[in-house]
């Protein structure tokens, strides 16, 4: 579903490489968990991979279901079926929250050609989403994500996620500034989605996220490449070991 | 010897008195209202339309800016469906629904052939007030009787069809009389326009009004506004100014409180793009003790559009306890495009609350960027992240009829021009 191919990119006004040469498969139905200490452009592969424009790529290739996304805009990308859960949500003041959902959600149908949801119809959605993530409603009248605590960005970009439906979600540190009930909660939100047509990029530095959400392999990043990959066990000898031995290794 | 040369007319001041010439006799009020027109035309044009001297007309030099006036008479006669459904419309010429219970509506011709009524600028340098008071054609006078809760909005409404219009209200409310007034500007096409609308309106003791200004005028139009007003003790307007159209405009707001504990607020919202310039200048008095005004002007520039805001708050020395806030902040969407604010405050009283603020930003890359990664196009997210920098303006009204309805003429200007 998802294929990176020797990716190099930089940031644009700087022209720091940030990705030096990034190889990576996501198969459809797979969960792959992307760890790595901080500063090793975690974050970055997941802007570059919704099209940010600060990042440039200079080499090498991003294919999803087969075709290179590096032409298409970030919206257009969204709409193909590409979801990033921030690390860091963005507040919008002005911009009442269920006003976004409901044009996303729209926008999104339309851009593949169905036709838009009713106004009812798309509040019931929303009603049965949030009470699974334990939303209130009322939050979403309030302007998008400003307000909210952490736990409560970090659901509601679930919630996104579980309206929009994508194809692939990439999840940038999504248990930062959760405690544990809330990570429960997210957890169940983001498993909820795992299906066989659907693939799932996990990135976190913490092995406490993969015993919740657990992964079918995990891939070390550092300094911009992927430097291990390989089974669950990863992560656990990670959390023992720390980063020092594989990026030993690997240097 | 100090012989002082008037400049020659400019092209613009020699079409406005080849029109007067043409018009005068057909107006209204008769040879006591020729006489006042002519007076005021004569001192106009012999002071020659303001230019950038003029401290009041310093960004908008209006002299050089007025170049095509044209003429022939250009209000339609019909009404077109209110901005509020279910308003009384007024038009000239026209009249959709019945005229509310407590609001009595007269003519301006009428009051003006009966003399009760006088055509006279607001002093020698009121340029707007000079051009009106000369070619003011049609117009009511409204009088709200005392305590009348009037629930029926009104919409003064003034579709031109090209050419010139005119016109002068005189809007009287009674003591604990409440309304919602739409003074509304359309074109019905692409004929230039030069139109002129002066408002006296006058607040009595706890009455309570919200006044909406709606400037549709077409892309080659210049449009001068002028409303007056008067605050009575307690009283409470609401004044919501929405240009979202025209190639010249300048609207002048003039307010006094004239009563303690008067509450004035106004609400601007300027939509700017092509080749238009702006100019929205209010003078505010706080006159008496205990008085309080807000004053938000949100402004949005595209293309090449230019744009004012000058807001003068005067307090005199007898008016401690006042209280008065003005912020300007404008969204610069294009680097052609321009927009100056003038906050100017004269306080001579030593117990007051004054402030004043001025931004200027672009949109955040970031909101786009979060906005667009939900699948939703550039051009979607933008409006929607310009709607979120003008909403909170609006949605201060109170009135969701009211909100909903101007939403709805932000949506459309904004539609055209993202
Ligand atoms: N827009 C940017 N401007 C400057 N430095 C950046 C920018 N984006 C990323 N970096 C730098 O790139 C490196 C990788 O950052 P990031 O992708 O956030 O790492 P991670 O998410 O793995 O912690 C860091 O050194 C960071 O400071
Ligand atoms: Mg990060």
């Amino acid at each position: 579903m998802l294929e990176i191919r020797n990716l190099h990119a930089r940031i644009a006004d700087t022209e720091t490489e940030i990705i030096r040469g990034l190889n990576l498969t996501v198969k459809a139905g797979e969960v792959a968990a992307i760890m790595g200490p901080n500063g090793s452009g975690k974050s970055t592969l997941s802007y570059i991979l919704a099209g940010r424009e600060d990042y440039e790529v200079t080499e090498g290739d991003i294919l999803f279901n087969g075709e290179s996304i590096l032409e298409m805009d970030v919206a257009e990308r969204a709409a193909s079926g590409i979801f990033l859960a921030f690390q860091y949500p963005v507040e919008i003041p002005g911009v009442a929250t269920m006003q976004f959902l409901k044009v996303a959600l729209n926008e999104q149908r339309k851009a593949r050609g169905e036709d838009e949801l009713s106004t009812p119809d798309f509040l019931r959605l929303v009603k049965s989403a949030s009470a699974d993530l334990q939303i209130d409603t009322a939050m979403l009248k309030r302007p998008v994500n400003v307000g909210f605590s952490g736990g409560e960005k970090k659901r509601a970009e679930i919630l996104q996620m579980a309206l929009l439906q994508p194809k692939l979600c990439v999840l940038d540190e999504t248990d930062s500034g959760l405690d544990i009930d809330a990570l429960k909660i997210v957890a169940d939100g983001v498993n909820a989605l795992r299906s066989p047509d659907r693939a799932m990029v996990v990135i976190t530095h913490y092995q406490r996220l993969l015993e919740h959400i657990v992964p079918d392999t995990v891939h070390v990043l550092y300094k911009g490449q992927v430097v291990k990959s390989g089974g669950k066990d990863i992560a656990l000898e990670l959390e023992e070991n720390g980063y020092a031995d594989i990026i030993g290794a690997a240097a | 010897m100090n012989i002082q040369t008037k400049p020659p007319l400019t092209a613009g001041e020699q079409a406005l008195s080849t029109h007067f010439d043409a018009v005068k006799q057909s107006l209204p009020g008769g040879d006591a209202a020729l006489s006042q027109r002519s007076a005021l035309f004569g001192a106009l044009l012999s002071r020659g339309l303001p230019t950038r001297r003029v401290e009041s007309w310093h960004y908008t030099d209006f002299r050089s800016l007025l170049r095509d006036v044209p003429q022939g008479a250009g209000l339609s006669q019909r009404a077109v469906e209110p901005l509020i459904a279910g308003a009384t419309v007024l038009a000239s010429g026209a009249q959709d629904g019945v005229v509310p219970a407590g609001v009595n509506v007269v003519d301006f011709q009428t009051r003006l052939s009966d003399g009760s009524l006088t055509l006279a600028a607001r002093g020698d340098d009121d340029a707007v007030g000079h051009l009106n008071a000369a070619f003011a054609e049609t117009g009511f006078a409204i009088t709200i009787a005392d305590g009348s809760k009037v629930e029926t909005p009104i919409e003064l409404q003034a579709v031109q069809d090209g050419g010139q219009a005119h016109l002068r209200h005189e809007v009287h409310v009674g003591a604990n009389a409440g309304v919602t007034l739409v003074e509304r500007h359309l074109n019905s096409g692409d004929a230039p326009a030069l139109v002129s609308a002066v408002t006296n309106l006058k607040l009595e003791r706890e009455a309570n009004v919200t006044w909406v200004i709606v400037q549709g005028q077409g892309h080659a139009d210049s449009h001068l506004g002028q409303i007056n007003v008067s605050l009575g003790e307690d009283a409470r307007l609401t004044l919501c100014i929405i240009n979202a159209g025209g190639k010249l405009i300048r609207q002048e707001v003039h307010v006094v409180t004239a009563g303690e504990g008067a509450d004035f607020k106004l609400r601007g919202v300027n939509l700017l793009g092509g080749d238009s310039h702006t100019d929205v200048t209010m003078t505010l008095g706080h006159d008496v003790p205990n008085t309080t005004s807000t004053e938000i002007i949100r402004n949005v520039v595209f293309d090449r559009a230019r744009g004012v805001f000058q807001g003068q708050i005067r307090v005199a020395p007898q008016a401690q306890k006042t209280d008065a806030r003005m912020a300007s902040n404008t969204l610069l969407l294009s680097d052609d495009g321009e927009f100056s604010t003038k906050p100017e405050l004269e306080i001579f009283a030593d117990d007051v609350q004054c402030a004043h603020g001025a931004t200027v930003a672009d949109i955040a890359p970031v909101h786009l960027f979060y906005l667009m990664s939900r699948g939703i196009p550039e051009a979607v997210a933008r409006r929607l992240l310009v709607q979120a920098f003008i909403n909170e303006v609006v949605e201060d009204l109170d009135d969701e009829t009211l909100t909903d309805a101007l939403h709805g003429v932000i949506e459309t200007w904004l539609e055209k021009h993202v």
